[in-house]
């Protein structure tokens, strides 16, 4: 295992450590407790974000609550856009959460300096540039999208895999795989980048000259989040509708 | 490790995300030639077109950050090391 960077060089903003976890031992698992405390962290604060926000709901929304009802109609818009509006209301809730997840935890990588707590190993940073929370997010889609399909339309879900023609068989059935392997592999892979090109800019000039990179940062982890929740509902809404659907890589 | 399999994946590392960034580089030029052309034509439909253009970029871009993991996986969690 390679380490990219001397540690002693740059010693408290520029560690870069790929591959190496924080690890908890229980039941006889290993698991990564960095990422489980920052998806805590995460997690909190949007349980905290969501509780200010409809703890005193009022008519004419000001503060916390004027921010939560723009993202819900966000969401909202986004899943009438994919999936339809006669079936979207049920899977607002499981497109929300993921994109609520995703986006939050992507800024808190970037915007939180999770670097000054210090880990006997391992660093704390995004939850989503360990690959395991991004698999585990891109299987939950798949469930989704199964299930939509087959409480939609029961057994006749199965004639989506030989249409147009039977040839396409395979293909159909490889697409099942190739669905969440490209979704958790994007997301991780882009957020990932994301980190290591900021470390490696600090590394080499730490003022300044990483912010431009930083901000790019931002904005490429919003559209991941984006793209991630639009691409869920995407296959939510081509599971329930069937035939003709358009493809989405 | 053993010096032969450090230097190939080393050199396979950059290979990886060097050829992967080729096809999505051409992608994005065409993609943005063509909504820039769109825009000229109809600049009133610019902002759709500009968050359509958001969206498939990133789209192309996650081919070449396929190529980054598979250069990743080589460097930090190589499997004949």
């Amino acid at each position: 295992m390679l380490n990219l960077v001397p540690n002693s060089f740059v010693p408290l903003l520029a560690e870069l450590e790929v591959g190496k976890h924080f690890y908890w031992e229980i039941g006889g698992l290993k698991i990564h407790g960095q990422v489980f405390l920052t998806s805590w962290f995460v997690i909190a604060a949007l349980v905290i974000i969501s509780v200010l926000a409809s703890r005193k709901v009022e008519r004419i929304p000001t503060g916390v609550q004027n921010l939560m009802e723009y993202a819900l109609e966000f969401i909202r818009d986004l899943a009438k856009n994919q999936i339809g509006e006669k079936e979207y209301r049920p899977w607002v809730p499981f497109v929300g959460t993921l994109f609520l997840f995703i986006f939050v935890s992507n800024w808190s990588g970037a915007l939180i300096p999770w670097k000054l707590l210090h880990l006997p190993s391992g660093e704390l940073a995004a939850p989503t540039n360990d690959i395991n929370t991004t698999v585990a997010l891109a299987l939950l889609t798949s469930l989704a999208y199964f299930y939509a399909g087959f409480s939609k339309r029961g057994l006749g879900y199965f004639a989506r895999y030989i249409e147009p023609t039977p040839i396409l068989l395979p293909i159909n059935i490889l697409e099942d795989f190739t669905k969440p392997l490209s979704l958790s592999f994007r997301l991780f892979g882009n957020i990932l980048a994301d980190e290591l090109v900021v470390a490696v800019l600090v590394l080499l000039v730490p003022l300044f000259v990483p912010l431009p990179v930083m901000i790019l940062g931002l904005f490429t982890s919003a559209i991941q989040a984006l793209i991630f929740a639009t691409l869920a509902a995407a296959y939510i809404g081509e599971a329930m509708e069937g035939h003709g659907a358009e493809e989405h890589e | 490790m053993d010096p032969i399999v450090a230097s190939a994946s080393v050199l396979a590392a950059a290979f990886a995300v060097g050829l992967a960034a080729i096809g999505p580089g051409i992608g994005q030029g065409n993609a943005a030639g063509q909504a820039v052309e769109g825009i000229a034509r109809q600049p009133e439909a610019e902002g759709k077109i500009r968050g359509t253009l958001l969206l498939s970029l990133a789209f192309m871009e996650a081919l070449t950050i396929y190529g980054l993991v598979v250069a990743l996986v080589l460097l930090f969690a190589n499997p004949f090391s």
